[in-house]
């Protein structure tokens, strides 16, 4: 285990966000491997992964501060990013600002979105000038400790039924070689992880998710997989993604769900919300083809008090 | 219902499109919307009214027929069309007969053609627009037998026509500085804008892939990014070097570097950009860059007291007889 016992101040909130423990080869830096169009790739972390704070006079001692830092993007957006590299507290920040702009959305804006870190504004450039908008958001942004800020309300506790077995889960005895474990104990790490929608992003209602055992800070295979189903857990860089649709990825493939979603026709089309936590408990491959059989997902939920 | 759009054949890339699905970005779903939606303002015009959902045609049309007359217009790509085998003019509105073969092939010039028809189609909803996200699996292309419910029509212009604004060629894009345009050399955002690029074969509604003159891009050290939003216009450089513009259907969230993004009013150039067509990139300062909105806005909210009376080609009507040309005497100096 490259562990050392670093950077955890503060009370961390979920067992599976645990403070980032920067070791011996997280801080090496990372080739782009191409993960299709746009596959999520975090820099190499030059900093700690810093626990979610409780609120109070800790916060300027770990906070750069050239963050959170306002840019244009295109001509009808607007990024507030809280950092540079996925964190805990900067992912809550970019959420608690979401939902404080669309609770209480500035002339202009026409839509408010997240990514891992940051707040994206889409606003009609003819309609508020980027200026103006910019006061108004750095204003927003001094009221409150933003990445200390409660997480987004009505979160729940989403249970997927996973299966890890080659036959549908392909990757996982690299992924498992590559992080260093047996693939028992592989399968054992990611099952029992509990880990958070960070975003949803790249396609309809897909998740990434985070964070997992450090173990798993593993790189981004050289090569693309052409393709990976629908259902589909992949692992990279201490992240899950789990695919809405079938797609090409430079991420491991280690595990098969069932999970719908995006179901267009539905009244609730995403099953999945920024901030839900998600677990991927293990089932084997007859549960598995048994629940396919059915047209069943076993996909539970619960709301997070 | 108001009668019906019979699909007898169509090719690959047809769809019904709109303005998209704002709203769901949040969700991981992208705008989408017609590739080119100054094309549908154009049919919009045309049949002076609203703008409607209307059929997209990418590169290839197809074979159609309405249960009830109809009226139509054609925008957007040149493409071959005849109706009952007359040919039709494109850029201008049409009668097409109830039961008449309306035929649309090859794109002349251009990528995506539109056929809009008066009261548009009366066809489901889905997450609030009726046009199809084929990335994301929302609806889906139109295939053969596809029977379309047209919308009631209180409209009446027809036989107009239209000056369109030339973008069916590639040629110059104007370009914003995006987050990481910083992060890449001088000298190579300097050649950015030096080089010509070549629309590849490889594109689609989701974007298009652009092949460098000379060298790749790149960003130098082989830095990687943290995933971020991204949208349509942006100009990304994956690991093989060729540019890579995102169209309406792109993804919401990537991690390869951008070098800028294409301002909204070049976004239909870039769609009818076909295969082979020249590109070239300049960079704007945001206030150029929001004064050719505000022009392309005022072009657009311009269209419908543009279009006029077409003045038929008189050899090709081969039902000539059947008009009254003359009721009286002429100075000789009419066409018509």
């Amino acid at each position: 285990m490259r562990l050392k016992a670093l950077g955890s101040k503060g009370g961390t909130r979920h067992a599976s966000l645990k403070p980032c423990l920067s070791g011996a080869g997280f801080g090496r830096p990372r080739q782009q491997t191409g993960a299709g169009q746009g596959g999520a790739s975090p820099r190499p972390n030059r900093r700690l992964w810093t626990a979610p704070r409780a609120r109070g006079p800790l916060r300027h001692m770990t906070q750069d501060p050239a963050f959170p830092r306002l840019d244009p993007v295109g001509l009808d957006g607007l990024l507030v990013r809280f950092a540079d590299h996925l964190s805990e507290p900067a992912n809550r920040a970019a959420l608690a600002l979401r939902a404080s702009l669309s609770r209480d959305t500035p002339t202009g804006v026409e839509e408010v979105t997240t990514s891992l870190v940051s707040t994206l504004l889409r606003f009609d450039p003819l309609g508020v000038d980027l200026e103006t908008l910019s006061a108004r958001i750095r204003q927003r942004l001094a009221e409150q400790d933003w990445y200390a800020a409660p997480l987004p309300e009505g979160r729940r506790l989403v249970t997927l039924p996973t299966c890890y077995a080659p036959e549908v889960a392909p990757e996982i005895a690299e992924a498992s070689e590559v992080a260093g474990l047996g693939v028992e104990e592989a399968v054992q790490s990611l099952s029992e992880a509990q880990v958070r929608v960070t975003a949803l992003g790249f396609a309809p209602g897909q998740p990434y998710l985070g964070t997992l055992p450090e173990v798993w800070d593993i790189p981004r295979q050289a090569g693309l997989t052409p393709k990976v189903p629908k259902g589909a857990l992949v692992v990279a860089i201490r992240q899950f993604v789990l695919f809405s649709v079938s797609a090409p990825t430079g991420w491991r493939h280690v595990g098969q769900t069932l999970a719908p979603l995006f179901r267009a026709e539905a009244a609730q089309p995403f099953l999945l919300r920024p901030g839900d936590e998600v677990r991927f408990p293990e089932i084997d491959l007859s549960r598995f083809r048994a629940l396919q059989a059915a047209g069943q997902d076993g996909v539970t939920a619960e709301p997070l008090t | 219902m108001s009668g019906a759009l019979d699909v007898l054949s169509v090719g690959p890339g047809v769809s019904l499109q709109d303005l998209g699905r704002p709203g769901y970005l949040a969700q991981g779903l992208s705008r989408g919307g017609a590739a080119d939606t100054l094309a549908l303002a154009e049919g919009a015009a045309l049949l002076q009214q609203p703008l409607t959902t209307a059929i997209e045609m990418g590169g290839f049309g197809g074979r159609f027929r309405a249960t009830r007359d109809l009226r139509i217009a054609l925008s957007g790509a040149t493409m071959r069309v005849t109706l009952d085998g007359a040919p039709l003019a494109w850029a201008s509105s049409h009668v097409m007969p109830a039961g008449a073969l309306l035929e649309i092939g090859g794109a002349l010039e251009g990528v995506y053609g539109y056929l809009t028809v008066g009261g548009g189609f009366d066809t489901p909803r889905l997450l609030g627009a009726q046009g199809a996200h084929l990335a994301a699996g929302l609806g889906r292309a139109l295939q053969e037998g596809d029977t379309l419910a047209l919308g009631p029509d209180s409209g009446t212009a027809v036989g107009m026509e239209l000056d369109v604004a030339p973008r069916f060629s590639g040629g110059l894009l104007r370009v914003l500085p995006s987050l990481q345009t910083d992060l890449f050399s001088e000298e190579t955002r300097a050649r950015f804008e030096q080089e010509a690029f070549t629309r590849d074969t490889r594109g689609n509604r989701m974007g298009l892939r652009l092949l460098p003159s000379g060298a790749g891009f790149s960003l130098e050290g082989g830095q990687s990014i943290l995933s971020e939003v991204i949208a349509p216009g942006d100009i990304q450089i994956p690991g093989d070097g060729a540019p890579y513009i995102l169209m309406s259907e792109c993804q919401t969230t990537g991690g390869y570097p951008r070098m800028g993004t294409v301002i909204p009013a070049d976004l239909p150039r870039v769609a009818q950009a076909a295969p082979g067509a020249e590109i070239r990139f300049a960079f704007v300062t945001r206030a150029q860059a929001l004064a050719a909105e505000a022009s392309d806005r005022s072009a657009r909210a311009q269209l419908a007291a543009r279009v006029r009376p077409r003045i038929r080609d008189l050899w090709r009507m081969t039902d000539l007889l059947s008009y009254t040309l003359i009721s009286g005497v002429t100075d000789g100096k009419d066409n018509a």
